[in-house]
């Protein structure tokens, strides 16, 4: 009984739910179930294959933006049609079925996952390095950040995931940083040479703080995590010339959508950052401070209370978040090895659910519950846009929120059951609704619940009544 | 047995206001009063939005984002001779020449840090500093009303925090789904009774769901609304929340929320980003206007944000988290016309910390001002609503005698 009530518990709470079969197969040694989805080297799901690289989706987008840029100077000489409506929309053409494709492969891999802990982690580390798409040059390489950087390390170290994330293309057209410019930079000198004698520089030039606040805020310190707006602003001056090849003007060198450390912007000097120089050194100044970022205190405790939150409840339990920052520290931010703590900490075994789902893992757990991957795009992505979280938009760097507070709204319950509804309506007869409880909560499906299903007016609405119980809108 | 507290606030409390409102009904007045609040997320520039362009200092600093004088070419909308409002907000400038709004200008929260996140905390928790509040403000306000003054309606699926606490709220947001059967409806009912959250939120939403549906937004039009195009749909959402809150039985307080307002780059002036940002805003405010129809005479909306923007512009167009902000405060209830601040200037002398719009007012004295008269929350109870602000006292005359 226990194993089974623990087998429920590490698919549910730290996956995305069980598939018909699941829990038999993790009954025999749930932890172990769990710990065996943590290798290192594990090659990513067959459903991503095919992807357009993040850097291509982008050179794309710089391209269409030039033309558009172009369309608006003819159509400023010459009042003909509407070419710029024309081109903003061919720039949407372009990139939505990247999007598309990249929100369609990661839902069909947490369906179809038998190692959805795993990939529960992948998602839990790219919404804490949220880029959204509706800032539309991140509309093409929001998922290939997911893909390019977070899951190669997400069974690695922190410190090298923080470096690959905040020089992935995707971070830094999000948060700004490609124009952001040293005032003593050659460039910044040149602007500042045309200013003395007294004409307009060409552009404006300065830095841009949005990056480096957001790596000290989110990121990693946490924003009581000891830094000041000095220490911002000293950071964001490391990191100017962290930029993309391929845009316009000063921008136009460097392979088009890449990554391109750009010497002519950075400020040159050494910088202190939360007390300690740092000295000259381009691009590896900026790694150097990330690098000690990586290892401070307040990082581990930052990141703790993160996954202590995700997967054991709203307000986690002190002694918890104390045990994953100590494995994050002893084993210098070894991913693996926090994650091994979370998992034999007692405490997070209880059998009471303390967690109130977010759509997608709705979403996820129900159509893994039955054992359905859609085969259409439409119907595989409809859920998450229907119930508040659409793919890769979370509207903030900060991510989509994690607490129970923050879904549960009346309106959202209501939109939960018309999507419930809808669900149990296609899926319809051929998944017999005890059959299906019992595959999908096993003991941790109430009396109650199980007498509610057995009195319902038709299949379809105890399937319904499945998805909209307590047990399964929690985990 | 009730605390003294809970006699002051329901028994005294409402005998009190009576009191002190003679010949007026409750629910003729106070009762009838509709507010709602409008939370910019991102921080809203104040000096594109309600530019000072009367400031030697303005044009300058601002260089390409500076909006120009009224009168000019794109130039601001006049307000009083040294403000101006963005040219985008040309409904707003009609409520101000019909004297129903009232400009707030370098004004902000209790907080003095430049984070998003602790920012939006500190503006809806209503406390001093950024904390794991579980209650709103607004909901306290609520809370401190008799039961039957009305609820309170998030427009969204869920609530912000602004409005969560243990006076009662619903959420709406159009949907794109047919309705559900109150048969299902009962038997949930029945699943839920061992569950006293979700319990509550089912009751909430079919209580909603049903105002929703009287007020014209049946399952063919939600389904539009919950399709259309961004602007189009929120003002759709914005003229539904109208009509909800002009029925006698609709709720009393109302918020909405909008992103997008981070403009670190490439923000633009008169036209460009914020431009068409806020001429969205304009349209959203025209709608609800049109939704609440008669009780627009009734209603107070404020527009705030959880921190202004630097006076300077940044390296890419843009700028980055700043402090003193502006605020909007709108209605057919708002004695407008005029712009409520004490403006400290934009010389880098007067700036805060050498960068910031300097804060002169408190955000709070505002919004203490709007629950007092226009919502008549008691005003013992505001210390409740916002603890630590004994100090800022209610800003008094926001609403028409």
């Amino acid at each position: 009984m226990t194993a089974e009530l623990d087998a429920a518990i590490a698919v549910s709470r730290f996956g995305y739910g069980a598939r018909p079969g699941e829990l038999a197969a993790a009954s025999s040694d749930p932890r172990g179930w769990l710990l065996a989805q943590l290798d290192r080297r594990a090659p990513p799901p067959a459903e991503l294959a095919g992807l357009a690289p993040g850097s291509q989706v982008l050179a794309q987008f710089l391209a269409a933006r030039e033309e558009q840029r172009e369309a608006r100077k003819t159509a400023a000489r010459a009042d003909s049609g509407d070419p710029v409506q024309k081109v903003a929309n061919r720039v949407r053409e372009v990139l939505l079925p990247h999007y598309l494709a990249q929100a369609a492969a990661r839902t069909k891999a947490a369906l179809a996952t038998t190692q959805s802990f795993r990939e529960r982690l992948v998602q839990f580390w790219t919404n804490h390095f949220a880029v959204s798409v509706d800032k539309p040059i991140c509309l093409g390489t929001a998922g290939a950040l997911e893909n390019e950087v977070i899951r190669p390390h997400v069974c690695g170290r922190f410190a090298d995931m923080l470096l690959a994330v905040e020089t992935h293309p995707a971070m830094i057209t999000y948060l700004d940083n490609q124009q952001s410019v040293g005032p003593d930079s050659d460039l910044g000198e040149r602007a500042n040479r045309r200013r003395r004698f007294g004409a307009a520089p060409k552009a404006k030039t300065g830095l841009n703080e949005n990056l480096a606040r957001e790596i000290l805020e989110l990121h990693t310190l946490g924003v009581d995590g000891g830094y000041t707006q000095a220490d911002v602003t000293r950071f964001a001056a490391v990191i100017t010339g962290w930029s993309i090849g391929g845009g316009q003007g000063r921008l136009a060198s460097g392979t088009p959508g890449t990554f391109q450390f750009r010497g002519n912007l950075h400020q040159p000097g050494a910088q202190t950052v939360l007390g300690r120089r740092y000295a000259e050194g381009g691009f590896e100044q900026g790694q150097a401070v990330l690098r000690d970022l990586a290892a401070h205190p307040s990082t581990a405790h930052h990141l703790a209370v993160k996954l202590a939150r995700h997967f054991v409840a709203d307000d986690p339990p002190p002694a918890l978040v104390e045990t994953l920052a100590h494995a994050y520290r002893s084993s210098d931010g070894d991913l693996p090895t926090v994650y091994a703590a979370l998992v034999h900490w007692d405490g997070a075994w209880a059998p009471t659910p303390r967690k109130f789902k977010t759509p997608a893992e709705f979403v996820y757990s129900s159509l893994r519950a039955f054992g359905v991957v859609p085969a259409e795009q439409k119907a595989l992505l409809a859920g998450f846009e229907l119930l508040g979280q659409r793919h890769y938009s979370p509207g903030s760097p900060a991510g989509w929120p994690d607490r129970a507070q923050d879904w549960d709204g009346a309106d959202a319950l209501m939109k939960r059951i018309e999507w419930s509804v809808a669900l149990a309506d296609r899926v319809g007869e051929s998944h017999p609704a005890t059959a299906t409880l019992d595959a999908a909560l096993g003991p941790l499906a109430s009396e109650h619940t199980r007498t509610a299903l057995s009195r319902a007016a038709s299949g379809s609405q105890a399937l319904s009544l499945l998805l909209m119980s307590p047990e399964f809108q929690r985990r | 047995m009730p605390s003294r507290r809970d006699v002051l606030r329901w028994g005294l409390g409402a005998g009190a206001l009576l009191g002190a409102l003679p010949g007026i009904s409750f629910a003729g007045a106070g009762g009838s009063a509709r507010f709602v609040v409008v939370i910019l997320r991102g921080a809203l520039d104040g000096l594109t939005a309600v530019p000072p362009y009367g400031d030697d200092a303005y044009a300058p600093a601002r260089g390409p984002l500076a909006i120009a004088r009224p009168g000019a070419a794109k130039g601001a909308l006049e307000l009083d001779g040294f403000f101006g409002l963005h040219p985008s907000l040309e409904g707003l400038h009609e409520r101000w020449l019909a004297r129903e709004l009232l400009v707030v200008h370098a004004t902000a929260s209790p907080y003095r840090e430049r984070s998003h996140f602790d920012g939006q905390n500190v503006l809806e928790s209503g406390g001093e500093h950024p904390s794991g509040a579980a209650s709103g403000w607004l909901n306290r306000a609520l809370a401190a009303l008799p039961a039957s003054a009305g609820q309170g309606l998030a427009l969204g699926q869920n609530v912000p925090l602004i409005l969560r606490g243990s006076a009662p709220v619903g959420s709406w947001a159009p949907s794109a789904l047919p309705e559900v059967e109150p048969e299902l409806v009962s038997r949930l009912r029945d699943l839920y009774s061992n569950d006293a959250t979700l319990s509550a939120r089912l009751d909430e939403a079919t209580r909603i769901g049903a105002l929703a549906d009287e007020d014209g937004a049946d399952a063919g039009a939600q389904k539009k609304m919950a399709r259309g195009g961004n602007v189009e749909r929120l003002k759709a959402i914005a003229e539904t929340a109208g009509r909800m809150l002009a029925a006698t039985d609709g709720p009393r307080v109302a918020v909405m929320d909008a992103g997008g307002w981070d403009t670190h780059a490439g923000e633009g002036g008169a036209d460009g980003q914020l431009a068409t940002r806020l001429r969205a805003l304009d349209q959203v405010l025209g709608a609800l206007r049109g939704g609440l129809a008669d009780a627009w005479s009734r209603s107070a909306v404020l527009v705030c944000t959880e921190f202004g923007r630097t006076v300077e512009v940044n390296g890419t167009r843009g700028t980055d988290h700043g402090t003193g902000a502006a605020a909007l405060v709108v209605g057919g209830a708002v004695a407008g016309g005029r712009v409520y601040a004490d403006w400290p200037g934009l010389s880098s002398r007067a700036r805060y910390e050498g960068r910031d719009l300097r804060p002169t007012t408190d955000l709070r004295a505002i919004a203490k001002g709007l629950l007092a008269d226009h919502l008549h929350v008691p005003s013992r109870a505001l210390a409740d609503v916002f603890p630590g602000s004994e100090r800022i006292p209610a800003a008094s005359g926001l609403v028409r005698a």
